[in-house]
């Protein structure tokens, strides 16, 4: 809804071309199953989409209070978009609660839709108001449609078997139903949901179709709206087939195509942490795909499962969070040491210590690069959006069985839960890096610290006649893997490792710049934050500026002549959800570059124009 | 191919030094396990013996066999995971005192629970050996060792009955001076489906020299130690003149002829849990030999079993069933 479209509000059927709604109420209303659901209809019909789930950490915070809002953002576009947006054009608020926290961030003259069942006294002492919004003033300059939800829905549903508590249940499908009626969007995709989710309790599934097709005809009937909207399909998507997608459903299915692509049988070792455990849980449910995965009793016993695994000749990976991965340092030096494949995920979650967990950070970087005792060199990538987790984990696996080295896999709390449409890959051009273990009693013996052209060692199967050795923490002698204490052999085998490490750049592409590729800021940016850059790019170079972007997947080791393309531009501008991480590593490596870090470390993603305002206070100087 | 003919104990000596103190128990426990590996009769590419960190903990190095040489307290998880990503293999697993049960209580715990197909030999000296001497989770109260220079105050856990209380399906004890006991029990271990837990009492001629010779010395062996044998009556002493039996709660000596028949395979790990306590009574010999020997169901066995399900359900998975499936549309 831009700015000029909004005075024609007025009219029935108006066509946008992008719209942001906030689903928001409490833990229990089921918020994000609503905003799942509109996200999964636009996706079916064909519109670009983001979105961004925003939810406490607490599983039930005390009902109706302002720590247990939930919400869900979902922005939805006829044209290519890359955010969730800054700013939602409409708010559905389910309690006090839910209205106070989100309605700062509406757009002026928004819609905002307000459940006033749910605004008793007690409702709003629970949400620490002394006065109610709704006759206070807070909603001025907004477009307010009240409704009762709580006695829509009862009315909607007498006559079904259902207890009261089961009928305010379906609260959430009735504004779901009314979304819908408001963007002229079909029900078919959530009424097969439904039928699907409740096979076993119909009486729940004909409840809620009901709730549902309340919400949709009240914006007929009630006439609660002037008009209603239309977003049409995303024309300029490019063609191809999609599917809606969240991060940590991609990043799962990028590591079984990434075993699949080496010819390998996966297995994960990994213990629930938020936001990670979703990558566990989608892999449990890969067992057809020969996916082992073991739920093990801590985040140690994880790593170590899933290293053992590797030696016995899988791929292994395992996954989590920041705590996690603290508890996994001392394994990921083994990795290092005995030089075997092995993907380690870090879905950050704002740290330190148990932190946020359920928002986003960028805030391991460091620790991803430099965290562990002794010279322990581990390549790092980064995934960007949730469908590009798909890819990356794919690359993840390919470094890891090219150069038999652990590989760390940055995501984070943003990428996990977000989702957007995916233009799946064909299978063709999937390019499979097939796993060849060392054959058989080997003419000569078998020596398991030799090394190919990339540096790597041989994996030598246990099972497999004649290469019986052993591997272990302890410094290795050069080709032969026995312990030694030599020190010349120790420098010799630290420098290998480093170098075997650092000639991972010779297999990564340097990436293209997006925007101008000479001007005055470059932004770079990694993981994340490529959404809201790409964007805030975009809208600059439509004021004619002269700004480009280069966004990471390769982290550590950086690719090839980021120098080249970092002196085309009068400075160089690095976004990050931590205090300059990505910016200290690039100073280091380029000490001549003008590199200036802009940090946000709120639990919060960039907002577009955060973005443009930081880059235009750049041009200005 | 080299396996042809029947392995010896040779064939499983690796080619490098062993380097253990002169005098270490270790040397006896290798031996036996490098015979035991000869008699087993599986080859020994098929072998994987996997430790976590200690003197205990350098046992793969010496065996020719596949191995991994962890970090300390680990080697349970690496065990898992090997096993269940190639449940082909023999997986030995060697572990210390402070190995096992401190730093890697926790994963001890789990391995036996779940009952990987893993054989694990815990080597108790009763001390740190390779940081050199500290008391250890199994250091009797009291023992001056140089970080209890006024003797430890811990009280010591019972590495049998913290097995036994794991739900352990396998669990014995033995001696690294009794070669023989050694060898019945080892073999025992090797044939059990299932997590088999060992622990030898290892003497560690450095740091805690002649901790068990109380009742490991050749002249008092047979009176001070009773091995359990399953359908043996428990019948004890150098004229085999000594018995015990459960009398109401307690363990008691009694005359050969009224000593009871030992069972390692009751429902509840309940009589093995009373005789693994025997330990805290020096009036009482101290019990070797197998405490406890069930079936169950095993872990690896099953994680391969849901995996061949599903596929029969769902078909084998490729990249396309995996890529191009949920709800899909289509651009033009
Ligand atoms: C993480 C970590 N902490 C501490 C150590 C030091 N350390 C090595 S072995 C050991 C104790 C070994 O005792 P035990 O398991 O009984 O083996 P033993 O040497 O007696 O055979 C300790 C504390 C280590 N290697 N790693
Ligand atoms: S310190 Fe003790 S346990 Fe370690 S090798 Fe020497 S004697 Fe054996
Ligand atoms: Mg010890």
């Amino acid at each position: 809804m831009t700015q000029s479209s909004a005075r024609d509000a007025e009219m029935p059927l108006q066509h946008f071309e992008s719209v942001v709604i906030r689903f928001a109420g409490d833990s229990g209303d089921g918020m994000q199953i609503t905003g799942n659901q509109f996200t999964h209809t636009s996706a079916v019909i064909g519109n670009d989409l983001a979105t961004f789930p925003d939810y406490p950490a607490e599983i039930r915070a005390p009902a109706g209070t302002r720590p247990g809002v939930s919400g869900f953002q979902v922005r939805f576009s006829s044209s290519d978009i890359h955010t969730p947006g800054d700013q939602p054009d409409v708010l559905v608020a389910m309690n006090p609660a839910a209205l106070v926290v989100n309605i700062r961030d509406l757009k002026p003259g928004g819609i905002v839709v307000v459940n006033t069942g749910q605004f008793a006294d007690s409702d709003l002492k629970k949400a620490s108001l002394t006065s109610n919004p709704l006759a206070d003033g807070t909603l001025s300059g907004f477009r307010v449609i009240e409704i009762d939800i709580n006695k829509r829905v009862t009315e909607a549903l007498k006559g079904t078997t259902l207890s009261s508590k089961e009928v305010q249940r379906c609260k959430n499908f009735y504004t779901l139903g009314l979304m819908y009626w408001l963007y002229h969007r079909p029900l078919e995709t959530t009424i097969k949901w439904l039928e699907e989710k409740f096979a076993k309790r119909p009486e729940l599934a004909e409840a809620n179709k009901l709730a549902m097709q309340a919400g949709y005809n009240a914006g007929d009937i009630h006439e609660l709206f002037q008009g209603r909207y239309e977003v049409l399909p995303c024309t300029s998507m490019p063609p191809g087939t999609y599917r809606n997608i969240m991060g940590n459903d991609a990043l799962a299915m990028g590591l079984v195509a990434g075993a699949h692509l080496a010819g390998l049988q996966p297995f994960l070792g990994s213990y629930p942490i938020t936001p990670a455990s979703g990558i566990l849980e989608a892999l449990a449910s890969y067992k057809n795909f020969g996916v082992i995965t073991f739920q093990a009793e801590d985040e140690i016993a994880a790593i170590c499962s899933a290293l053992g695994a590797a030696y016995a000749g899988c791929l292994g990976f395992t996954t989590t969070s920041g705590p996690g991965i603290a508890l996994k340092t001392e394994a990921m030096g083994l990795a290092v040491s005995v030089e075997l494949p092995l993907v380690i995920v870090n879905v950050q979650r704002g740290g330190p210590s148990t932190g946020l967990p359920t928002k986003t950070e960028q805030a391991d970087l460091l620790q991803a690069i430099f965290g562990r005792n002794g010279e322990a060199p581990i390549p790092v990538i980064a995934a960007s959006t949730p469908a590009d987790a798909f890819e990356t984990a794919v690359e993840a696996c390919r470094i890891a069985v090219q150069y038999m080295t652990p590989v760390i896999l940055l995501s984070d709390g943003y990428i996990a839960n977000g989702a957007e449409p995916w233009m799946l890959p064909r299978i063709e051009d999937l390019k499979p890096f097939p796993v060849k273990f060392v054959e058989p009693n080997p003419e000569g013996g078998f020596l398991p610290y030799a090394r190919d052209a990339k540096l790597a060692r041989p994996w030598a199967k246990p099972g497999t006649p004649g290469l019986e050795h052993r591997v272990g923490g302890l410094e290795k002698a050069h080709l032969t893997g026995n312990i030694s204490y030599d020190p010349d052999n120790h420098e010799f085998m630290v420098r290998m490792r480093q170098n075997k490490v650092m000639g991972i750049r010779d297999s990564i592409p340097t990436p293209n710049v997006f925007g101008d590729s000479t001007g005055d800021v470059l932004v770079v940016g990694w993981g994340s934050t490529h959404g809201a850059i790409t964007s805030a790019i975009e809208e600059l170079r439509k004021k004619g500026r002269k700004v480009g972007s280069l966004h990471l997947r390769h982290v550590w080791p950086l690719p090839k002549d980021l120098d080249k393309i970092m002196a085309c531009f009068r400075s160089v501008l690095v976004p990050e959800m931590n205090l300059g991480q990505m910016a200290r590593v690039l100073r280091s490596e380029y000490p001549q570059q003008n590199i200036i870090s802009y940090p946000k470390v709120q639990g919060q993603p960039f907002r577009t124009n955060e973005l443009v305002k930081k880059i235009e206070s750049l041009l200005e100087k | 191919m080299a396996e042809a003919h029947a392995l010896t104990k040779k064939d499983f000596k690796s080619d490098q030094d062993v380097r253990w103190c002169p005098g270490c128990g270790d040397y006896a426990i290798l031996n036996c396990v490098q015979g035991i590996m000869a008699a087993i009769g599986v080859p020994k590419h098929q072998i994987c013996f996997v430790s976590g960190i200690g003197c205990s903990s350098r046992f793969p190095y010496y065996m020719n066999t596949f191995g991994f040489h962890s970090i300390h307290g680990r080697a349970p998880a690496f065990a898992t995971g090997i096993k269940t990503a190639n449940p082909a293999l023999s997986v030995w697993m060697v572990t210390g005192d402070g190995d096992g049960l401190s730093i890697g209580g926790n994963h001890m715990a789990h391995i036996l629970r779940r009952n990987v197909d893993v054989k694990i030999l815990l080597f108790n000296n009763e001390i740190y050996g390779l940081t050199k001497g500290q008391y250890s989770p199994t250091s009797p109260q009291g023992l001056k060792t140089k970080t209890s220079p006024m003797g430890s105050v811990d009280r010591p856990m019972d590495p049998v009955s913290f097995a036994l209380g794991c739900g352990a399906t396998f669990v014995a004890r033995t001696i690294d001076t009794h070669q023989k006991h050694m060898e019945q029990v080892l073999l025992a271990a090797a044939n059990h489906k299932g997590a088999a837990f060992v622990e030898i009492y290892q003497n560690c001629v450095i740091f805690n020299d002649g901790a068990f010779d109380a009742f490991t010395e050749k002249s008092v062996r047979d009176d001070k130690t009773i091995d359990l044998r399953p359908g043996q009556p428990m019948v004890f002493g150098k004229n085999h003149d000594m018995g015990i039996k459960i009398d109401g709660w307690e363990p008691v000596i009694c005359p050969a002829a009224e000593a009871q028949t030992w069972r390692s395979d009751t429902h509840s790990p309940g009589p093995a849990f009373v005789m693994s306590q025997m330990d805290s009574n020096p009036q009482l010999p101290r019990p070797i030999g197998i405490f406890r020997d069930v079936q169950g169901p095993v872990f690896d066995t099953q994680i391969h079993e849901q995996i061949q399900r599903a596929r029969a359900a769902k078909g084998p998975g490729s990249l396309e069933k995996l890529i191009y499936s949920g709800e899909t549309w289509t651009v033009k």
